[in-house]
């Protein structure tokens, strides 16, 4: 219910008063109301949920995010632990496994 | 696509697990409280993929889980009549109530349709003036900005023809309700990510402080969900217990000010009951007095209808994280997703649901 994907606004428009906008996710465009990110500028990322964007997805904080992650792997690879051999399979290969 | 993908990557998952394993050395209990969390915990194995010590328990985040029975009563009741046009999102369309559901009220003849957003029905109502259209307002704070606008713009507009059936709940009161029961094992929270997106994590700040427990406001895919636990397993064995944010791409400490702002305008806090649960004091959202005019209970007369809910689901259990859904004498029986029993079961992101559809019928978590 509480699921929002991030999308790239595209086009900025008017209706009944309130501010709507074309989001393109990944070729899939569809329209959401940015009243509530009034200061949303074309080409960026937002997070929509119910043809709603609720947040202004930060380019900094997601790449630091992405680094951390780095950091900590490499801390654990310091220790020379690999405990699982096992990664997270994608979606389609999922499933069969824990029958 | 971007944003989306390099959260998903594999390689960052494994070494993050392997992160979880170095800074493991007691049982921790640590809940998700976010039903789009346990969903993709499930999908992706990730709690089998854990330290055996850390026990993931899977919350009451849940919207269509938590929304009680003689609720979905009332939609059904409302739906039946002939002037209406009953909207919902898609996912309460199943949900049974204590006789029917939504799609057989529509199989009856009921006009029951499906929106995206609750301006789409808005938009219903503009263009029938002659029919009452009525929209199911359910979910957490993270749908209700978008429901606040729905009967901000039926207002502004003039639409007479306008109403809610609003059953919001709030996720803060629930987890304090959880903290303070005796029989509570949960030692950290994920706090829900699209929650804070709009309400920021402020309200957090004295729960974690009152219960001693750490707080991580997370997000949803499986990198960050990795990420939001070995923060959590960092406090807990540390002796610390703060709130952090580990999704900070998209929640702000604040949140956001105008959806806040415009829920508070349209809503006010009362008490709610959560299917299942029973009922919590200052833990849903009502239509403010000045509104009054577009609460379908009102318009329509419902508030006689209550109902019991069927005593052989232990739904209620599962959502406080006492009961994992095998447990359930009826799981996989009697109550699969094609014919449910509880809510847990019927939406993607109830517990029940989650275990039946990725096969989890027991504890079968590799060896480590
Ligand atoms: S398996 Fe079905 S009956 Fe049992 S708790 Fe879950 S929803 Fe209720």
């Amino acid at each position: 219910m509480c699921l929002a994907i991030p999308g790239k606004v595209i086009e900025i428009t008017e209706e009944n008063g309130i501010q709507m906008g074309r989001i393109d996710y990944a070729g899939t465009v569809n329209t959401a109301c940015l009243a509530y990110v009034p200061e949303v500028k074309i080409g960026q990322y937002v997070i929509v949920h119910a043809g709603f964007a609720l947040s202004i997805v930060d380019e900094e904080e997601a790449k630091k995010t992405l680094e951390l992650f780095g950091e900590i792997a490499d801390q654990a690879a310091r220790k020379g632990l690999d405990v699982f051999g096992m990664p997270l399979k994608p979606d389609d290969e999922r499933g069969e496994k824990d029958q | 696509m971007k944003y989306l993908e390099e959260f998903r990557d594999p390689h960052l998952a494994q070494k993050l697990l392997s992160g979880i394993a170095t800074v493991t050395t007691k049982p921790w209990v640590i809940m998700e409280v976010c039903g789009g969390q346990t969903h993709a915990i499930i999908r992706n194995g990730i709690d089998q993929l854990l330290p055996r010590q850390i026990e993931l328990v899977h919350g009451p985040g849940c919207p269509v889980c938590v929304t009680p029975l003689e609720m979905i009563d009332r939609a059904l009741a409302i739906a039946s009549r002939e002037e209406v046009i009953f909207t919902s999102f898609g996912d309460m369309l199943r949900v049974p109530g204590s006789e029917k559901d939504l799609f057989m009220v529509k199989s009856e003849g009921g006009d029951v349709r499906m929106v995206y957003s609750p301006l789409d029905a808005v938009k219903l109502a503009r263009e029938n003036p002659n029919r009452q259209v009525v929209f199911f307002a359910v979910g957490f704070e993270t749908t209700a900005p978008l429901t606040a606008m729905a009967v901000w713009q039926a207002k502004q507009q003039g639409l007479d023809n306008f109403t809610m059936l609003v059953a919001h709940v709030l996720v803060p009161p629930a987890m304090t309700a959880l903290l303070s029961s005796s029989e509570n094992r949960v030692q950290a929270f994920l706090a829900a990510g699209h929650v804070c997106t709009v309400m920021g994590w402020e309200e957090y700040l004295p729960i974690s402080e009152r219960y001693r427990v750490p707080i991580i406001v997370t997000g949803f895919e499986p990198v960050d969900i990795l990420e939001g636990i070995f923060m959590a397993v960092q406090q807990l064995e540390q002796g610390r217990a703060e709130v952090e944010n580990q999704y900070r791409r998209v929640v702000k400490r604040e949140g956001n000010r105008p959806a806040q702002e415009l829920i508070r305008r349209v809503f006010q806090v009362g008490s709610r009951k959560w299917r299942g649960i029973g009922e919590f004091p200052q833990s849903g959202l009502s239509l403010r007095p000045e509104f009054e005019e577009y609460d379908a209970e009102k318009r329509f007369d419902t508030e006689s209808i209550n109902v019991e809910e069927p005593p052989e689901c232990i739904s209620g259990l599962i959502l406080q994280g006492l009961k994992k859904p095998h447990e359930c004498d009826q799981f996989g029986k009697r109550c699969t997703p094609q014919s449910p029993m509880g809510a847990t079961m019927v939406s993607s992101e109830g517990a029940c649901a989650a275990y039946y559809n990725y096969h989890r019928h027991q504890d079968d978590r590799v060896e480590s």
